[in-house]
């Protein structure tokens, strides 16, 4: 690179060249101050602007992470000679994006936001850094023992957790008041279906329950996975063979089948987390069992009709000992690929450290701060205050074993999915057969006998089984 | 009473077809009537055609978090580039194949196409490591070239249609009129190929304009167009359909500006030949 009083000297040879040929005519300037100018510009075009580091960081489209985006400012006045550019997607094309840069190791990312599904995955695949000079301030120890063993593997830091969710009911206060029912706080499931039966009313527009039903690995399976767990299901025995042609599943299917027929709402088959909270926070379900970030939505006035009339519970059981509820994390990470590790995990370790959150607080509010990846979070005063349901949150996701997800013991890792690479292939597909029962197309017992041999087929082909 | 019955008609045909257009028009006009509500009267169960409380707020959100006129630019680049050197690339090749065919016209012609019968993921991996290694990643140059190869087939099938209507007649008479082959192409048959070219044009435009699989895949910043500056405001969890509209009207205004005033020559292109 040439020193910059050389660069700026033919960038005036360029000026003058260029003021040269405007004054005296094209025609007049010589080959030489031609060929010149062209140097000068391509010198000019070759250098970056400045010697710094520029990050890339590629992040969904979820509100923290926008207010993430937000407060880089703070982070570059801290470290002048880091820039950072965002890649903001889309969860599923981020995910499609990501991996092929990261399985070609393109390096175009220096920062992936990716959950806690991939960490163990990409963490044994090699195609992680693990993170290991977070700093000495950083703290490990405080974050959530679950959500620091999910984006863990071998003892090692793979990714830095940035928010935690699990799963847990919401509900409709002054509609359980009226029917003069009282949710526990932690309900079983024969008590949430009743409960959902009083409460419809389907002339008025107001359903008991409302749940996932479109299909996809991390929508309706999702949270039919984590009901699995609760009814004593799981998705392979310890050696791997798929089980859904066991009473369990089979059991699971049908409650949610006839519960959301019952008193869900009409073409509930193709609702996810968005339509749900739509139709929740316009009052028309009683109760809704999702992400416990949904919690912030709900109660927030500017967003919900409901806001001042929404309680929480943990997710129902059957008392096998497994809540129906799911963890989940966002967590950021530095791919294999990257030449920038150094700014690359100050970064990370700036944005999920417990100053971040303290940042957040003073420039938007104990609300809004990422919630769900550490312990002093919860102890904190003046979030509590101001967040109803911190204390099931923490209590949703404390309930929550990725590494001891179901009743019956599992080969796998994960509460709603199992860590494999093939899951998000088979969590789609065994989706859409039950996305189909509920809708009606097709009966429970056909829908799982089909989830259980397209299940089969993609393990054998993976080689799990023989 | 014949008369009667025929003006019926006419202004049944005539509803009618304004009903097709409102159905066609009306999922754009939703999203911009969605652009304009704030998130809650977005999601609103039943949702509110024309009264609601109107705001900007979301398009001044949208111009606060991204950089709209850097997608927008990459987007005139990468859409113009590829659509000029396609072109470049397909008048002699749709040419030769027009006025001087030989034997194995036909074939070529097919296997082109067939190069469009292939989903674009199939050789994602392999484009993604070729442009790694010669540093195409998030370079305009890489997109221009990736979606310029992508519309070529199309680019020459409608030109080769286009200029297989051109009577040869008409080039014969020019010849014994003594035309050279300049001249030939200059006066008698640009002027009757320029409707098919500007449709082409205007297709492989648009075209290149939406293509969101290579241009979301081979870009991270620099080069992102707006395909990615609206693919930003999607998310799986969260209240996001208003600023997704706002996002997605800015993407399509300049395209659909463009469209309205060159909408002649698109209909007329689209069916130039078909009314012998």
């Amino acid at each position: 690179m040439p020193p910059l009083d050389k660069r700026r000297t033919s960038f005036e040879h360029t000026l003058n060249a260029w003021a040269y040929a405007q004054k005296r005519g094209l025609r007049e300037v010589t080959v030489k101050k031609i060929l010149g100018a062209v140097c000068g510009a391509s010198v000019l075009l070759a250098v970056p602007a400045m010697a710094e580091t520029t990050l890339t960081i590629a992040t969904v489209n979820n509100g923290d992470m926008i207010r993430m985006q937000g407060l880089t400012g703070e982070f570059t006045k801290k470290n002048p000679d880091i820039t950072v550019k965002w890649v903001t997607l889309e969860e599923n094309v981020l995910r499609q994006r990501v991996t092929t840069d990261i399985a070609t190791k393109g390096g175009q990312f220096d920062v992936l936001t990716i959950g806690t599904y991939e960490v163990p995955i990409w963490a044994k695949k090699g195609w992680l850094v693990p993170l290991a000079n977070l700093g000495a301030d950083y703290d490990i120890a405080d974050l959530l023992p679950k959500i620091r063993d999910a984006v863990s593997a071998d003892g090692k830091l793979y990714a830095a957790p940035f928010y935690g969710e699990s799963s847990m009911v919401m509900y409709r206060t002054d509609l359980f008041e009226k029917a003069g029912l009282k949710m526990p706080e932690k309900p079983t499931w024969d008590f949430v279906i009743d409960a959902a039966k009083k409460l419809t009313d389907k002339n008025g527009g107001t359903y008991g329950i409302c749940l996932r039903g479109k299909a996809g690995w991390g929508e309706n399976m999702a949270f039919l996975s984590a009901m699995a767990n609760s009814y004593g299901a799981r998705w392979f025995d310890e050696k791997w063979e798929p089980q859904f042609n066991t009473p369990e599943w089979k059991t699971t299917l049908t409650t949610y089948v006839n519960l959301m027929k019952e008193a869900g709402p009409p073409g509930a088959s193709s609702n996810g987390f968005n339509e749900n909270l739509a139709l929740f926070n316009a009052g028309k379900c009683a109760m809704w069992i999702d992400a416990t970030v949904a919690a912030s939505f709900v109660t927030n006035p500017k967003d919900s009709k409901v806001a001042d009339k929404v309680g929480f519970a943990l997710a129902p059981n059957t008392g096998l000992g497994k809540n129906a509820n799911w963890l989940w994390a966002w967590n950021l990470a530095i791919p294999a690929g990257s030449k920038k590790t150094e700014a690359a995990e100050k970064f990370i370790a700036w944005a999920t450290s417990k100053d971040y959150t303290k940042l957040v607080a003073s420039k938007e509010g104990w609300a809004n701060v990422p919630p769900g990846t550490r312990t002093s979070l919860y102890q904190n005063e003046d979030y509590l205050k101001v967040a109803p349901f911190a204390k099931l949150t923490l209590a949703s996701i404390d309930a929550a074993d990725p590494n001891k997800p179901t009743v019956k013991p599992v080969p796998y890792v994960g509460v709603q999915y199992a860590a494999i690479p093939e899951f998000q292939g088979i969590g789609t597909q065994v989706g859409q057969q039950f996305s189909a029962a509920l809708a009606g197309s097709t009966s429970v017992d056909a829908a799982l006998s089909a989830a259980q041999s397209s299940t089969e087929r993609e393990m054998k082909r993976a080689g799990y089984i023989k | 009473m014949a008369r009667m019955a025929t003006t019926r008609r006419v202004a049944i045909s005539t509803a009618a077809a304004w009903l097709f257009g409102f159905l066609i028009f009306f999922p754009i006009l939703w999203m911009v009537l969605a652009s304009f509500k704030t998130e809650l009267e977005a999601f609103a169960i039943p949702p509110s055609f024309l009264f609601f409380h109107w705001t900007t707020e979301n398009y001044a959100t949208v111009q606060e978090r991204s950089d709209y006129l850097l997608h927008a630019l990459n987007s005139i680049i990468i859409a113009g580039g590829s659509t000029v050197i396609a072109l470049l690339i397909a008048i002699p090749a749709a040419w030769s194949m027009a006025f001087s065919p030989t034997k194995r016209t036909k074939d070529i012609l097919l296997w082109m196409l067939s190069t469009k019968m292939m989903p674009p993921v199939g050789v994602l991996v392999p484009i993604y490591l070729i442009y790694k290694t010669f540093g195409l990643l998030d370079s305009r140059i890489g997109l221009v070239f990736i979606l310029c190869l992508g519309n070529l087939p199309i680019v020459i099938w409608m030109l080769f249609t286009y200029f297989k209507e051109i009577p040869r007649d008409i080039l014969e008479a020019a010849r014994m009129d003594g035309a050279t082959i300049g001249r030939e192409l200059v006066y008698v048959l640009t002027p009757m190929a320029i409707p098919g070219l500007a449709s082409t044009l205007l297709l492989n435009l648009i075209l290149a304009w939406n293509e969101a699989f290579w241009t979301l895949n081979l870009s991270t910043s620099n080069a992102a167009p707006l395909t990615t500056f609206i693919a930003s405001y999607s998310s799986p969890e969260g209240l996001f359909w208003a600023k997704l509209s706002a996002a997605s009207t800015l993407a399509i205004a300049p395209i659909l500006v463009l469209g309205w005033f060159s909408q002649k020559q698109l209909v007329r292109g689209l069916t130039f030949g078909a009314v012998k």
